[in-house]
């Protein structure tokens, strides 16, 4: 699934349909974000709920492409890689980086 | 993020707390010190310097970094508080204000300031020299020194958990990361989502996020904890030193119930405990104990310290419920509001007219219940745009301190009616000419202090700032206790530049209006007010365009005050209509003392002369039909209009009285605004164009016309 609109605050709620609608409708779900020009905290909210049903649903979440504004916002939270830490339920959590890693391929 | 809000936000929030940084100085300057007034100044700074970091506004942060320091050490009493220090650090303020303005409107601070602002950091640089060894030891106190160690291999653990409506005020938790990513090295970052609900309750515009991060940077917390000074409220924060164990910490966090660490935030921002013995009593608390009782048993805090905080949580509480009463609210739309209403106004009188022309009773009392519900309208919509003076008054509390000092004079500012209500437009306007005024005062009013010494006053001079209502109009009072204007050389001044001539007689308060000509008032030394600046004749140009009056009384032995009356609103008026010939005309109500009937025997009693005997008073008059030069058919009877302004009293004839009415006040076109006499028009119920007159121009022609006739008779 190609996103166009930015992902922020303002394109959230609107976006979040559409987001499930993939993540429960396709045996491999895929984002690309070659085209989001600006993302946010809520942008990337969107990404981890993604993941979550993703996940829930035994499957693996993909995302194909990222823009520049994509890949600088998940460089941030990226770092952690799951080593360093580990959620409760002892699962490292690490989809940003899961996310730039396979943009890059 | 949506910055350029959040950046206005920052603005107006570092705004107010230079306000109160002013205020507090000030009261510095004037030697009433105080440990709760200290912390407040210096929570203000720690506040601006904190936010300032988050928009990586470094020119803030380096000055205002300086200034917390010193005032830190104030707090700890490590540097005592003087007037000259509350000086340097009013000038501090000043460029704190400078570089807020420079970040708002996203420009350099002018070379200028800059080095204005590179001198003040120099200055209080010596007052931190003197103290800076002593001072890291005395911060290490309290067995908290680990705390406070810098080393380059600093390890700092911050969580966050962000409140839901994080992203509803406008703030970006991503934006906080990468800040922290300026002050060091993020070395691991863990978002935490675990409380974010099933997808189909999940609201995407509700913030379910937190972090974990992992820092390295050679810092101090207070710098980290600055970078969340923005969200305070809407984020918790716990940042765990370098030296503490994971173990410990992560322990901790898990345990770490909402309720208890707001109470302990308090204790530490106080400055009452420290991070680090909070976190120690808290990694022992066991469920049914309160952490206060904790604290108390461990001795960290004595018990009226913790009852100190508890108050101080009380007190936010309080003036958050205070706040919330109030809304911002743009200017223009009011004004939008208020022209509606004055429309409705209009258009009401139009209903009362033609039911009443219809004759249609029930049509009439609806008119009549309409029109007192538009009037109870008009009056609540002009009292939104009344704000009390007080605020603009205040401002001067810094002025008369910054130029007494620049003078060399002792002068105190005395302020009363404070509470005094006038529209917005009007405070605004009115602070240039009484900045003016006070200037003046303090300058040419108030002797040097050896001379009020040798004619035995006291050394301290007064400015009076004084406001009140009187009869319609506001009354704002500039006095001082100085030795007054000298009526001979004003006189002789006025006399040199052909402005009167030597025989005539004038009144004292005529010779004291000559000030106010043009020109006049930079004569130097001999006005005995000259200007810097505007000029007096400015001063009254202003008010004038206020529709407002200026008056000066001035005694050698009690100094003198110019006294400005202004109208309370600009938009609306209750009038008094008044038909002479066919014209219709509108007095303000306000200004109307009495009607009285000008009988055929009263006017021959008059013999052409324009004054009556009311009441055993002379009461000079004015012909309306005259004076507007109408022929119309006279009216069956002439009725006399009392007027009453600033203490005179005039008569003005005219045919008809016809009532009150509301009256919308609209400007006159450009090639009417010098007709004297008249101050605007209004439309009435019937679609008729009313002028309405401008009693103190009036009253002045009159009183002009009774000096000539006596002047003329003599």
């Amino acid at each position: 699934m190609l996103i166009e609109q930015n992902m922020t605050i303002y394109t959230a709620a609107e976006l979040k349909p559409l987001i499930l609608a993939e993540v429960r409708g396709s045996e491999s779900p895929e984002f690309d974000l070659a085209a989001v020009s600006e993302i946010d905290s809520a942008g990337i909210q969107l990404l981890v709920l993604a993941r979550r049903e993703a996940r829930s649903a035994g499957r693996m979440l993909k995302i194909v492409g990222v823009s520049p504004a994509v890949s600088e916002s998940l460089s941030f939270i990226s770092l952690a890689a799951g080593t360093h830490m580990r959620r409760e339920d002892g699962a490292p959590d690490r989809i940003a980086a899961q996310g730039n890693g396979e943009a890059r391929t | 993020m949506n910055l350029d809000a959040a950046l206005e936000t920052y603005v107006v929030e570092s705004q107010e707390l230079l306000t109160q940084m002013e205020e507090s100085l000030l009261a510095f300057a004037q030697g009433s010190v105080d440990a709760e007034t200290i912390n407040a100044v210096f929570r203000a700074a720690h506040t601006i310097k904190g936010s300032a970091g988050l928009f990586g506004l470094d020119g803030i942060v380096g000055f205002t970094h300086t200034v917390e320091s010193v005032l830190d050490q104030v707090r700890d009493n490590t540097i005592p508080m003087s007037a000259e220090l509350a000086t340097l650090l009013l000038h501090c303020r000043d460029h704190m204000g400078h570089l807020v303005d420079a970040a708002a409107s996203g420009e350099e601070i002018d070379p200028e300031r800059a080095a204005e602002g590179a001198q003040w950091q120099g200055k209080l640089g010596k007052y931190l020299g003197k103290e800076v060894e002593t001072a890291t030891g005395k911060i290490g106190g309290e067995g908290a020194v680990a705390a406070f160690t810098k080393s380059a291999t600093d390890y700092w653990h911050i969580s966050l958990r962000f409140g839901v409506d994080v992203f509803r005020n406008g703030m970006d938790p991503l934006s906080f990361i990468r800040y922290l990513s300026t002050i060091g090295d993020i070395v691991a970052v863990i978002h935490y989502a675990h409380d974010m609900p099933p997808a189909d309750e999940m609201d995407p515009e509700s913030c379910y996020l937190g972090f974990e991060i992992g820092l390295r940077a050679a810092t101090d917390k207070a710098t980290i904890e600055s970078a969340f000074e923005f969200v305070r409220e809407d984020c918790r924060v716990s940042i765990v030193e370098p030296s503490s164990k994971v173990s410990d910490y992560l322990a901790l966090i898990k345990e770490l119930p909402d309720e208890e660490i707001r109470l302990g935030d308090i204790l530490v921002r106080c400055g009452a405990l420290t991070q680090h013995e909070l976190d120690a009593a808290i990694s022992l608390q066991t469920r049914p104990k309160l952490l206060g009782e904790i604290l108390i048993d461990q001795k960290a805090v004595l018990q009226p310290v913790i009852q100190a905080a508890l108050d101080k949580q009380k007190q936010v509480k309080e003036s958050k419920g205070h706040e919330s009463r109030f809304i911002r609210l743009d200017a223009e739309k009011l004004d939008i509001l208020i022209n509606r209403i004055g429309e409705l106004v209009i258009a009401g009188a139009g209903i009362s007219l033609s039911a009443k022309r219809a004759g249609a009773v029930e049509l009439l009392e609806a008119a009549a219940t309409l029109a007192t519900l538009v009037e109870d309208v008009r009056d609540s919509a002009l009292q939104l745009r009344m704000v009390p003076i007080g605020a603009t008054f205040n401002r001067f509390q810094r002025v008369v301190h910054d130029v007494s000092a620049e003078l060399g004079k002792d002068i105190a500012l005395s302020i009363s009616g404070a509470d005094t209500e006038m529209d917005k437009t009007m405070v605004d306007r009115i602070g240039d000419p009484l900045m003016h005024l006070i200037r003046n005062a303090m300058d040419h009013g108030i002797e040097p202090t050896a001379a009020r010494v040798a004619q035995g006053k006291s050394a301290k001079g007064t400015v009076r700032l004084n406001a009140y209502h009187d009869a319609g109009s506001i009354v704002i009072e500039v006095g001082d206790d100085g030795g007054g204007l000298k009526r001979e050389r004003i006189m002789a001044k006025a006399i040199e530049r052909g402005l009167v001539t030597a025989d005539q007689k004038l009144s004292d308060s005529e010779v004291y209006d000559i000030i106010f000509e043009p020109g006049f008032s930079t004569a130097a030394q001999i006005s005995n007010l000259s200007g810097r600046g505007v000029g007096m004749d400015v001063v009254k140009r202003s008010i004038t365009d206020l529709r407002g009056t200026v008056e000066v009384e001035s005694s050698e032995a009690a100094g003198t005050t110019i006294r400005i009356r202004l109208p309370l609103t600009l938009a609306i008026i209750d009038g008094f209509l008044v038909g002479v010939g066919k014209s219709v005309f509108v007095v303000p109500l306000d200004m109307v003392e009495e009607c009285i009937e000008l009988t055929p025997a009263s006017r021959e009693e008059t013999k052409g002369r324009d004054f009556v005997n009311l009441r055993g008073k002379v009461l000079p008059f004015i012909q309306a039909r005259k004076l507007f030069g109408i022929d119309d058919v006279r009216g069956r009877r002439e009725n006399i209009l009392v007027v009453r302004y600033a203490g005179q009293r005039a008569g003005l004839v005219v045919d008809e009285l016809m009532g009150e009415a509301q009256t919308v006040i609209k400007p006159l076109g450009k090639l009417f605004q010098a007709v004297k006499g008249i101050g605007g028009s209004t439309i009435l119920g019937d679609g008729r164009v009313a002028l309405i007159l401008d009693v103190p121009g009036l009253l002045q022609h009159v009183h002009r016309e009774a000096i000539d006739g006596v002047l003329k008779a003599a």
